[in-house]
Order: C-alpha cells, then structure tokens, then sequence
C-alpha cells in the first residue's frame, strides 16, 4: 500500500471504520461531518444490514455491515461455508439467476448511493458496472479475442477499431497480451489454466468495471500462475476497487489493503489487513488465523 | 464509464440500451410459445379431425363386422383381432428378449470389442427405417424360415423392430439401481443371477415396463414392415382361435394364419376413392389413435409416478 | 488340505447355471448384432441378383424408374431425388421449429413449464404414421390448395410439412439435451457480464451445444429419409424426377410398400427391385446415422 494513502486512510479510520469499529463519541458535530466526507469519498461500497437466504429460507448472511473502500483491495476470508461467496455474489446480483433466493438489506453504491438489491434496479445494469471473475476459469467456447470483446459486444459496440483497441487494452492490462497477440483467433479452451483465468480477467476489465469482484480466483491453479495472478491484482487496484474471496490466508495478507473474517454466516471482524493479521482484536478472528479451525 | 455519477446522459442511455435488449427476451420467449403451441394445436387438429371424420362409424357394429365393399357395412373386426394376436406375438417374443438383452449388457457385459459392437449395433438398430425390417422379414421370415405371410411373421418382425427401444429402457431402469445394493446382495453370498432376479430386477420393473409400454405403442402403429411381409388388406375371416374345444385344448394354427391389422385397414380405406370408405379409415384412425396416446400416456405416468416414489 | 478336484466339483455345481444364464443372456444381447447381419446378407443377396439383370451404371444414371410397366428402366434417381425433396421440406419445418422450442425448453422455461411441455412432445411423436398420412392428404393439402391454386392432390409439399411436425420433438429433445449439458457457469460468465437471457443463450448456449444440436439435425434428417406412411399417402406412388416440392412423387420407401401391396412372385426381377432400393435406403440412413452419431459423441466428450 502506498503510504501516504495509508496515512490518509489511518487518519480517516478513527472516524469510520467500517462495521467493527462504531464512530467515537467526542468529537465535535463539524470535524464529524468533515471526516466522515473525507471518509465517504473513500467508500466506494457499503454493505448495510444484509441478510441473505437461500430458496426464501435458509438463512447464508447475518446482518453484514461493511465497507469497499475505493480503489483499494479488500479480502474476505473465512472457513468453508462461512458464506464469503455468498456474499461476493450478492454484489453483482448472480443470486437472481436462481429462483427463491431472498436478499434483505441494503448494498449501496457510491456515489450515486443507489441500493444495488432494490428490486426496481435491473440485475442486469448493476452487472454492467461491477464484474466478477469466478473460481474455475470460464473462458467461452470461443476465440481469445471474441471472448474479450464479448462484454462490449454485449453493450453493443460494433465497430472494429473500438473493439480491437479494448481488446488489446484488456489483454495488456491482464497481463496476457504478450503471450496471445500472435493468435487472438485461436479458441480460448487452447490456453493454459492460468492463461484462462488471466483472459477471464481481461474479459472482466474490457468494459471498464467499476467494482470487480473475484471469487477463489487462483484455488484451480498451480503456484507459478498464482503469483501472476496476485501480481495482476495489486496492480489493477489503481484503477479499480477489488473484492477477493480467498480460502488462503496468505494471499489475503499478500494482496490485501482491507480484510474482513466471516464465520458462520456473520462479518466477525473487519479492519486493515496489517491489523487483522498482527492484532486481531475479536477471538474467532485469532483462533483462525493461528490455525485453530480451518 | 468507470464514473457514471456525473453523466445522467450515459445512465439513461445504458438504461434504454438494457431495455432493448431484454426485449429481444420477451420477443423470443413469445417466439417460443408460439412454436410450442403450433405442436399443440396440430395434435389437436389432428385429433379432431379424426374424430369429426368418423365418429359417426363408430359405434358396435364397426367393431364386430368384417370388411365390406359396402362402406357403411364394413367393420374392423378382423383387423383389431389380427392386431392384438400380432401384438401378443411380439410381447412374448420381443419383451423377454429385450430384457435379457439389457440384463447383458448392463450386468455382465465386459469392457471388450463383442461388446462394443453390440451396443453399436443396438444404436444402430435404432435408427433404421421400419420398412428395412419389412424386407429383412419377408426374406428371412415368410421365405426364408418358411412361415409364410403369417401373424407369426408380422410378430417377429415387430419383436425386432422395438428389440432396440425394450433394451434401452432396460439398461437406463438397471443403472438407475444403486451399486450399494448390488453390493450387500453380493456380501451375503448371492450369485450374480440371484442378485440381478431378487434384487435389481424388482426395483427396475416400473422403469421396464415403461420401455416395454412405449414400445408395444410404437409397435402397434406400425404400417409399413406389415404390409412389406404381405398382409392382405381385405380379411372377411378371423384367423382360427387360439382354444379349441377338442383336446389339446390349445391350437398354434392361428400363428401361420393370414391376417390383417388396424394401421393396414385404415390404410386400405383410405386408398379407397369413396367419402365413405374415408369415413371409415377416419373411425379406425380414432380407434389406433387412442390406444397408442393411452399407452404413452400411461408411459409416461408410469415414468413420473415412479420416479418420484423410490428414494435411495 | 481338501484336494482340489473337491473345491471344482462345489464352483461348478454353483457356477454351472450361473454360466449357463449368462450364455443366454449374452445370446439375447447378440442378437442385435445378428439382426444387423441379417438385414444386410439379405438386401445385399437381393441386389446381387438385381443387378444381375440391370447394371449399376444405368441404375445410378437412368432418369426413370418404372420397373412394373412394359417399358422397364431402373433409375434410382427419381426415388432418390423424392426421398431427399421430402425429407428437404420436413427439415424446413423441424429445424426452425425444434431449435426454437429446445431454446425455449433449455434457457427460458421454469421447471414447470417443461414438466408439462415435454412428456406432450412425446406424445406428439407417439402418434402412428398412418394418422399422421391420413392428416397430410385429407387435412393439410386440401389446406394449403385453397393457398397454392393448382395444387395436386398428392404432393410432396404436404407430405414434407407433416413429416416435419413428426420429428419436431426429434429434433428438440437431442437439441435440447445438448444445451442442458453446457455447464451452468459458462452461463453464469456470460450473465456477469451483462448479457440478457437472450443474449446469453445465442451468443454462449447455442454456440457452446453446436455439434449436439448438429447432431440432432442429422438424426431427423435419417428419421425423415426413412419414413414411409406419410409420404406414400399423401405424396403418392409415381415416381417423379423433379425438384418441386408442389409436385407429387414417389420416395424409395413408398415404392416398396407400393409394390408389397401387390403380386410379388417370389424372386422375380420385380421382387429384386425392392431389395435394391432398400439397400439405397439403408446406406443413405446408415450414412447419416453414423455422421449423427459421431458428432454426438464429440459433444459429449467436451463436456
């Protein structure tokens, strides 16, 4: 992390921190207001009060409160079943596609401050402008480049150059271009894992997403391709704001500015990633990260 | 696109863009419909057209007359009896055999070339125009074996013809039984026959008899290999009765007996030129037609009902 | 300690019936081969003494086919050519249709939906052929003649739409099975993205399930070429080299039945001639059965 946004993000911090830390009591209403602006310029997401159940009954979230703090990356970790992809998911909406699910809660995002779970937003707009990056790489049954330009092509845009431009931008900022420009026909499926999962990435970043989230991005690949794929990631944050679940603890603390610890449905703790790993102030928090329970 | 708070232009124009798009999802779900309805409509027009056409013939003495060249005085006796002694000959030699065929091929089938060229075959089978079974019976069965243009021939030959549809059935009802059980059958000693008759058999028996249901319904309606063996199409005779009042009590004549069937009469009616005698095919129509959608329907229950009761 | 001879004498006891069984069940199951070899020893000794009398050359080449009248010739091409206009409009109908309806089933329709839709299109294909012939000819092409002034009585146009109606659920349920085995997040990548429901199951479904729904393309096509009822019904029994479907003509299937439903002295040139155009026929279903085949199996190794 760049230190003079860490300054600037530990100066904001006292005043808001997310869901953990509730705002302190003496400070006077107007330096209140001022840093809570300085801090809302900052957000670029607010999980408030989310609850989430599959199939209209089975309660997956509790009450989730939580900050995406702009253009930096923030890691949910937890164990298994402890709903970090649930609520990954809940961001883009892709709960929708499967009938009965029941979201409760506000996601807002700024700054337009819209709640992306309303039910008069369209899953479809939200989509438009945060993206996802899921565990197993899902390049289409088609060519490098018209998997890239699929999203555009989806937003209508027809036009060659445009599309060639984007798809080179794409591919040049997922790392990858070196590797394919000599064969951007050629079917996707050709590639190697991480080459798929680096094109899924390029897929995901050619429509200029707002918020892009990745789900267990590197869990199927070998380590030589995770470490590209981490390198990718701290790289992109300058342009982007990132929201990672990861089941590996280290990548988190590797790749992370901001952690949160999820258990059993419910957001345990919440801060810097620094903090969590050195001082974790809730006990379920330690006994994870010392390796209690996995 | 990335800052989208200042340009309320680029909101609504990507609003109106989605909006477009998802119309295509309605037009096409529209689309859908329609098609789905066309199949629907034509099974129903079909069906009244039938019925329309030749309820009028439909009443009992239809059913207990023989053909005539008077329309209004000709019936299908003779031909629903040659067509439930054909379909006896062909359960008894078809089902079993399928059966066992399927037993095969999902219990005790090797992974080797044999097999593999069997199951080749079966797919093959399956696709072959029911008039090729026509010819490979009127060469082999009526000239061949000797058994002349017979309701023996006519059954064989559509025992052949759903040996592929019975084997299918049978090995999708055998793999649906779970190995667990196979394997405490086994760990008490059973042999594998005796494991495959006390234990998977039974459990298999509703998914069987769906298969053995579609394929006697398909059986049924079959014209083409019927008329290529030789029936004749104007029977004024039953063929003799399988009990007989003098001992042996029971008789096998009625198996070399010429004969004739439903689909055949219907189709002799319908080459007739007369308004009466289509008036007659229409009758017989509606009599084959609702025995075959009884039988698939009947299936098809059968199919869900069972689906639905056994829980592993 | 017990000498072997005991220990084989107790296997076989056991094991006799068991091997037994197993001879029988394994007869039964090769009886599907032994069906296959039949049906060809008998098409191919047929024509061999077909074409005793009639060369191969005039069979492939000759314009007409009239081996019952006085004037003989033994052209296969006209029965060829009203084989492949039939099966040309009934694929004119399916194709559109099925896609549609496995699209529809596959990406659009709830659980119900199908649930309902689909046992219906089973039992549209378990509709006899002869109902389907008596339909063709006495409800269709009176029909479409109050549409196409002049149209013959038996034609190949309504004999062509109504085999097509016969093989929509054909070409659907292949189709649509090819779409349900496209894995959900390949759908789920394409929804990430934006795409509508349409979108996805064009762009991503439909392209994804291609050598399936090709499979089931070819599949009808077979199913087409070898129907009989419907086409000697309503499309007639003379054969007829053309290319317009307004006309009637004679498939290879109709002309066996024509003839079976006549005198056949057994072993006549007349009697040969159906064996010969069965042997077509089977080649030509063979040929795209196995085409079929092959493409579903990639499909299913892709995935």
């Amino acid at each position: 992390m760049n230190p003079d946004v860490q300054t600037a993000v530990r100066a904001a911090e006292p005043a808001y921190n997310g869901a953990m830390l509730p705002p302190p009591e003496t400070k006077t209403a107007a330096s209140d207001m001022s840093a809570q602006a300085a801090s809302r310029s900052l957000i670029k997401a607010q999980a408030k009060g989310l609850n989430f159940y599959y199939g209209g009954t089975a309660q997956a979230l509790k009450h989730i409160n939580l900050d995406l703090a702009e253009k930096q990356v923030t890691a949910l970790i937890g164990p298994s079943g402890c709903g970090k992809s649930t609520f990954l998911r809940c961001f883009n909406r892709m709960h929708d596609l499967y009938p009965g699910n029941r979201y409760e809660g506000e996601i807002l995002i700024h700054p337009d401050n819209i709640n992306i779970l309303a039910r008069n937003v369209d899953p479809i707009e939200v989509r438009m402008r945060i993206s996802m990056v899921f565990q197993k790489p899902n390049p289409f049954p088609k060519s490098i480049y018209e998997n890239v330009a699929y999203g555009l092509r989806v937003r209508d845009v027809k036009r060659r150059r445009q599309l060639d431009d984007k798809v080179e931008e794409a591919l040049r900022n997922a790392a990858l271009w070196d590797e394919v420009k000599d064969r951007l026909h050629d079917l996707a499926f050709n590639l190697s894992g991480g080459q798929q999962q680096r094109l899924c990435i390029a897929r995901a970043l050619a429509t200029d997403p707002e918020i892009l989230l990745f789900d267990e991005p590197t869990s199927a690949l070998d380590p030589i391709a995770t470490a590209s794929i981490e390198e990718l990631i701290a790289g992109l944050k300058n342009n982007l704001t990132i929201l990672i679940v990861t089941h590996n603890m280290q990548q988190a603390a590797r790749v992370s500015d901001y952690t949160a610890f999820m258990h059993l449905g419910e957001l345990v703790e919440f801060g810097d990633t620094n903090t969590i790993f050195t001082n974790p102030s809730n006990k379920r928090t330690e006994d994870y990260i010392t390796g209690r329970y996995g | 696109m990335a800052d989208l708070s200042n340009t309320a232009n680029q909101v609504s124009a990507i609003r109106a863009m989605i909006a477009r798009h998802k119309r295509w999802d309605v037009i096409f779900s529209m689309i859908g419909l329609v098609a789905m309805l066309l199949g629907v409509i034509t099974l129903l027009a079909l069906f009244l057209d039938l019925v329309l056409d030749g309820y009028g013939r439909l009443n009992y003495d239809f059913f207990t007359s023989f053909p005539s060249r008077h329309a209004n005085q000709a019936g299908i006796l003779s031909a629903w009896v040659g067509t439930t002694l054909v379909m006896l000959v062909t359960a008894l030699a078809g089902v079993p055999l399928g059966i066992a065929a399927g037993i095969y091929l999902e219990e005790y089938a090797p992974r080797n070339w044999m097999t593999d060229l069997i199951e080749i075959n079966v797919t093959n089978l399956a696709g072959v125009p029911s008039i090729v079974y026509g010819l490979l019976a009127l060469g082999l069965f009526v000239y061949q074996l000797d058994l002349g243009q017979s309701i023996l021939a006519a059954g064989l030959t559509l025992a052949l013809l759903i040996l592929p549809v019975v084997i299918v059935a049978t090995r999708e009802a055998i793999r649906a039984v779970p190995g667990a059980i196979r394997e405490a059958a086994y760990a008490v000693g059973a042999t594998k026959w005796q494991t495959v008759a006390h234990h998977v058999l039974p459990y298999s028996t509703a998914g069987i008899l769906t298969g053995m249901i579609i394929g006697m319904a398909r059986a049924i309606g079959e014209t083409a290999p019927i008329i290529t063996i030789g029936a004749l199409t104007f029977i004024a005779f039953l063929p003799p009765s399988p009990v007989t009042t003098a001992p042996p009590f029971v008789s096998f004549d009625w198996l070399l007996a010429p004969f004739t069937v439903l689909p055949i009469q219907m189709f002799s009616w319908l080459s007739r030129p007369q308004a009466a005698f289509l008036e007659n095919a229409a009758a017989a129509g509606v009599v084959i037609i609702v025995m075959t959608l009884a039988m698939n329907a009947v299936a098809i229950w059968l199919r869900y009902r069972y689906r639905k009761r056994i829980k592993w | 300690m017990n000498p072997k001879p005991s220990r084989f004498a107790y296997q076989t006891r056991r094991h006799l019936p068991e091997r037994i069984i197993q001879g029988l069940l394994f007869l039964a199951a090769f009886t599907a081969v032994a069906v296959t070899i039949a049906i060809v020893v008998i098409l191919v000794y047929e024509s061999l003494g077909f074409f005793k009398h009639v060369s191969l050359w005039d069979f492939l080449t000759d314009t007409q086919w009239t081996p019952l009248f006085s004037d003989k010739h033994f052209g296969i091409l006209p029965l060829v050519s009203g084989t492949l206009l039939t099966s040309a409009v009934a694929l004119a109908v399916a194709v559109p249709l099925g896609t549609i309806i496995a699209i529809y089933l596959s990406e659009f329709a709830s659980h119900r939906v199908r649930e309902v839709v689909k046992p219906f299109l089973e039992l549209l294909s378990g509709v006899p052929t002869i109902v389907y012939g008596y339909f063709a000819l006495l409800f269709i092409t009176p029909m479409l003649q109050t549409v196409i002034p002049g149209l013959p009585g038996f034609n190949m146009l309504s004999a062509g739409i109504v085999m097509g109606i016969m093989i929509i659920p054909y070409v659907a349920s292949v189709s649509e099975d090819a779409m349900r085995a496209v894995p959900m997040h390949i759908r789920e990548g394409s929804y990430a993205m934006g795409a509508t429901r349409f979108q996805t199951a064009l762009r991503v479904v439909t392209p994804a399930a291609a050598s399936g729904i090709v499979a089931a393309y070819i599949l009808g096509i077979s199913r087409a070429v070898g129907e009989t009822m419907v086409v000697a019904i309503a499309a007639g029994t003379q054969p007829n080299l053309t290319w317009n479907p307004l006309e009637g003509a004679a498939t290879i299937s109709a002309y066996i039945v024509q003839v079976s439903l006549g005198d056949l002295p057994h072993g006549s040139l007349e009697y040969q001639t159906i064996f010969a155009a069965g042997l077509v026929l089977m080649l030509m279903t063979l040929f795209f059965n196995v085409i079929g085949h092959l493409m579903r199996r990639r499909f299913r190794e892709a995935y």
